[in-house]
């Protein structure tokens, strides 16, 4: 602390002290106060005495730890240290947001990865010191609250004090002399102060009145709803579940697990019981883009139209699902997250009999939706020699071609204006049956052969919709279908806890407007009668915090008195304020 | 292209045209100021050295003040006292140091910034109009709404007749600062949303976000100032001499003590509005993106800005971090608020990747 501060602080001290009880419990804040550094006392000789001694030595410390953590100071601390620890999760990548980056970092980084690791960096909001600072906080929050809440309690009760024996020490005071008696004008100090919602009462030779207790009640407010709100966020962690999945135009789900493609759910969460049953089936999906500009490209639009029911066998019902309207259904959402394209294609075999017929999602890998992914054929296919076999095939899609002879297979706009399917085929096995998950996206050529083109390179065609690329030595073909068909992804999350974390948060903001916009202000009228038989009223105010509004009320309530309680003609000029600074 | 795409070019180019000529007005403006400023030193203040360093024991034990904290009514009057630790500081006479001449340029700027918030008030319209939307989808959008905002809740408060006529200076080279940095490398041609932005959200998260931006600033430039006039009446008490220059600017500054005080109203007015911002923002994420606070770096630093100010406020009510401590906490917590503004959405990549640059 420097000198001034410590200046500041003892002129504060005396300040109050000076105006004693009038300044005294204007508001809950705790106070600051020192304590020894040890509270064991004298040890006692013998057993008896040690413990005895242990026992306040524990127990004083643990008052003393009690009263640092619920303390204002501590709470600024943690605070700051609250801000200063979410630093670096915004900076160094987060598995919770976004898991490839943190890969892409350990493999750039292998010295640094480790020790991040170990510090929690790639999860900051559940590390174990991150958690430490906000529990911390809470506790020591709590700890402020009850004894907070008790004291405004007390406050509520009880009444303003009495005027402190000096007026003119206050932040604000006014005086004048009037013809009227002194009960007269107290009588009508307390009638215009209870008028004017003030809580008053006279003591002795003044009326002492306090209002703005709204402040209090809304910082208490507050800082529980504070509380409210981090309870339900923890309660919908735990309750939570979250799962994903891919539908393809004309395609359908049903909330089961077995339907998602991938699911979490929070440690609570009953994983048989808790989903809520409905089902959907995407009709139509629409995304609209930039034409022209340079913004060409650009999104506008994205619409998954459906047809959802309610329960096993509800009532079918159309909804409309985009990016920043999700469907409600019986306490899930359903999220539109992703989109892309999925080309019909048609397989045959050597005899030209159909063996596979159905829209390939593929996974779009640019702005413009350049596409890849994999066709399996699992069953049903036959060589020319009878023999069963499985086909594969490498598909890559533009939705918009450059055109012919223009470079690379790279879409060109995100719209379906020049769709072109390029595939490459193989046969063998799929590997499919070895047990592994699979990624569908991929092919896995380990057991796969290529088919070879005329010239003994490896098979590959650039389709146009309706046309089919032939396999060699009449192994078959397979077709792009006029029909490519779009699909959605699907974000099916179910969150309890939104409702109480809505109210907390508005109740914050309520509690907080109070407590900041409010003023908790006193205000105290003396009457008396002077020597010469006058009576001199003086008037003070006092607040709690910074206030340019004090004064004006002050004035305004003094002018209403004043009418009452008119200013004698008074020759001689009466010293308005007298005293010594401090 | 089409009548209305025709039509919206336009729109765009007059926002354009609008956006610059307000520049130059605030150019002219921000002259008149410094005109305002060299004028007002050629007058003897010296207010403040006398309270200051003058035989302050003896001084009379109240200070009636002369400015606005003294309200004067028919018969009662009304005397205040500063706070308990707080020096008894009369505020400075203002940029023109009550000369006449000071005055006039100090009035012409006033009325200069006035027009030039009105012409840059209308490219910003130009530009919804041109867009069809509200006209913050991209920093260059929030930039010149920003520094609107500003100079718009400036006038307001000159308006409602306070004494803030000293930010004035800060104020438009800062807006200049603004401009000149959204015209050059942050402009991007007028356009619509893309899906994930298109939501009436928008309008209550980003409105109020700029807002709360706005008055933040200006809450940051009056802890600036108390900063320094802080300094200069402490080494004044102190019986030191400060330079020439810093006592002809800092003695026409008001006192340390309303500076402070008006750093903090404004801060604590604008601090539940913030809190609201960020909880309409939590909503439209779960709206949009399926969860409500995913820690996205916008997010981390909007939360980190709230954290720091309630600290802030916490300061201001602990004995001990009064006055310079609690200051820095401002500081840093609008440092923060800027980072968020420019250097997540240039140098971080999240969700919020809307810059356009
Ligand atoms: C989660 C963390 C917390 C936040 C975000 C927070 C925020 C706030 C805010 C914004 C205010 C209003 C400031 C004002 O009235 O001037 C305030 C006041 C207050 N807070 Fe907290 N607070 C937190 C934790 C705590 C804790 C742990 C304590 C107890 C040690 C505490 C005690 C107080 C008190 C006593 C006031 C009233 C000060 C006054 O009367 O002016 N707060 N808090």
């Amino acid at each position: 602390m420097s000198k001034t501060e410590t200046d500041e602080a003892a002129a504060t001290a005396a300040e109050e002290s000076e105006l004693g009880e009038a300044g005294a419990q204007l508001s809950t804040a705790p106070q600051e106060r020192s304590v020894p550094g040890s509270f064991g006392g004298v040890m006692q000789p013998g057993a008896a005495g040690r413990i005895a001694w242990a026992w306040r030595e524990t127990t004083g410390w643990v008052r003393w730890f009690w009263r640092q953590l619920t303390s204002m100071r501590v709470a600024l601390i943690l605070l700051f240290l609250l801000s200063l620890g979410a630093i670096p999760g915004s900076l160094v990548p987060q598995t919770g947001v976004d898991e490839t980056k943190v890969e892409e970092f350990r493999a750039a980084h292998e010295t640094l990865a480790p020790i991040y690791d170990d510090l929690g960096l790639f999860n900051v909001y559940s590390s174990v010191w991150f958690s430490a600072i906000y529990i911390l906080l809470f506790v020591s929050l709590i700890g402020c609250i009850v004894p907070r809440t008790w004291q405004f309690v007390g406050q509520l009760r009880s009444r303003p004090p009495g005027a402190p024996g000096r007026l003119t020490r206050l932040p604000a005071y006014t005086t004048w002399r009037t013809e009227t008696d002194p009960e007269q004008v107290r009588a009508a100090a307390l009638a215009m102060l209870k008028q004017r919602r003030f809580r008053s009462h006279t003591v002795g030779d003044a009326v002492a009145a306090e209002k703005g207790y709204l402040r209090e009640a809304g910082n208490l407010m507050f800082h529980i709803a504070l509380i409210v709100m981090l309870v339900s966020f923890a309660t919908g962690q735990l309750f939570k579940s979250e799962g994903g999945k891919l539908v393809v135009e004309g395609g359908g789900f049903a909330n089961t697990l077995t339907q998602y493609d991938d699911f979490k759910s929070g440690s609570l969460f009953d994983r048989d019981h808790d989903l809520a049953p409905f089902s959907f089936k995407l009709d139509k999906f629409v995304g609209t883009y930039e034409r022209s500009g340079p913004q060409r490209g650009t999104p506008r639009t994205y619409e998954a139209h459906v047809t959802y029911a309610k329960g096993a066998d509800g009532a079918e019902k159309k909804a409309k699902i985009e990016v920043n309207e999700p469907l409600e259904v019986d306490g899930s959402k359903v999220y539109l997250i992703g989109h892309g394209y999925a080309p019909v294609v048609t397989v045959r075999d050597g005899r030209g009999k159909e063996v596979f017929k159905d829209a390939v999602p593929l996974l779009p890998m640019d702005s413009n939706v350049t596409s890849s992914g994999a066709i399996k054929v699992m069953d049903g296919y036959r060589d020319k020699n009878g023999k069963k076999e499985q086909l594969g095939f490498a598909a890559f899609f533009v939705p918009t071609f450059a055109g012919a002879g223009k470079g690379t297979m790279l879409s060109q706009y995100p719209g379906l204006d020049f769709p072109v399917l390029a595939l490459n085929a193989y046969h063998g096995s799929l590997g499919v049956n070895a047990g592994l998950p699979q990624n569908v996206y991929q092919l896995d050529k380990r057991k796969m052969k290529e088919f070879k083109d005329d010239q003994g390179a490896m098979l590959k065609q650039r389709l146009l919709p309706g046309e089919t690329m032939k396999l060699p030595n009449g192994a078959g073909s397979i077709t792009f279908e006029k029909d490519v068909k779009q699909w959605a992804t699907f974000q099916i999350s179910q969150q309890p806890g939104n409702v109480p974390a809505l109210a907390g948060a508005i109740a914050a903001i309520a509690g907080l407007a109070g407590s900041l916009f409010i003023q908790r202000r006193r205000v105290w009228v003396r009457a008396v009668r002077g020597e010469d038989g006058v009576t001199v009223v003086e008037m003070a105010g006092l607040g709690r915090s910074e206030s340019s509004k004090l004064p004006e009320e002050l004035a305004d309530l003094a002018a209403t008195l004043n009418s009452q309680a008119p200013t004698a003609p008074d020759p001689a000029e009466p010293a308005p304020v007298e005293g010594v600074r401090a | 292209m089409n009548l209305a795409a025709a039509t919206n070019e336009n729109l765009a180019n007059i926002s354009n045209v609008l956006i610059y000529s307000s520049m130059a007005v605030y150019t002219l403006a921000f002259l008149a100021y410094i005109a305002e400023w060299v004028f007002g030193s050629r007058s003897k203040v010296g207010r403040t050295a006398a309270a200051l360093t003058g035989d302050a024991a003896v001084a009379p034990s109240v200070t009636v003040r002369s400015g606005g904290s003294t309200a004067v009514l028919d018969k009662p009057k009304i005397v205040t006292r500063s706070a308990a630790g707080t020096r008894d500081v009369p505020d400075g006479p203002g940029a023109a140091g009550g000369t006449e001449k000071g005055d006039l340029y100090g009035r012409v700027a006033i009325s200069l910034t006035t027009l030039a918030f009105l012409v840059e008030a209308g490219g910003v319209v130009a530009r919804a109009l041109s867009v069809q939307r509200a006209p913050w989808g991209n920093m260059y959008e929030f930039s010149i709404t920003f520094s609107t905002v500003v100079v718009g809740v400036y006038l307001a408060i000159l308006a409602a007749k306070k004494n803030v006529r000293w930010a004035g200076l800060p104020l438009v080279t800062t807006v200049l600062l603004d401009l000149g940095i959204a015209t050059k490398w942050l402009y991007t041609d007028s356009d619509q949303l893309v899906p994930a932005l298109d939501s009436y959200w928008l309008w209550i998260h980003v409105s109020t976000a700029i807002f709360c931006g706005a008055v933040f600033y200006l809450g940051a430039v009056g802890t600036l100032l108390y900063l320094f006039r802080d300094s200069y009446e402490e080494k004044l008490a102190g019986g030191g001499e400060p330079g020439v220059f810093a006592t002809s600017v800092m003695e026409r500054l008001p006192s340390a003590a309303s500076l402070d005080k008006f750093a903090y109203r404004v801060n604590a007015a604008v601090f539940p509005l913030w809190t609201f911002t960020i909880i309409a923002g939590a909503i439209w994420a779960g709206d949009a993106w399926g969860r409500y606070w995913g820690w996205d770096p916008k997010e981390v630093w909007s939360f980190i800005t709230w954290v720091v100010y309630a600290c802030y406020l916490h300061a201001r009510a602990t004995a001990g971090w009064k006055g310079r401590k609690a200051a820095y906490l401002a500081l840093f917590a609008f440092g923060c608020w800027l980072w968020n503004y420019y250097g997540v959405n240039i140098f971080l990549s999240g969700k919020h990747s809307y810059a356009g640059v």
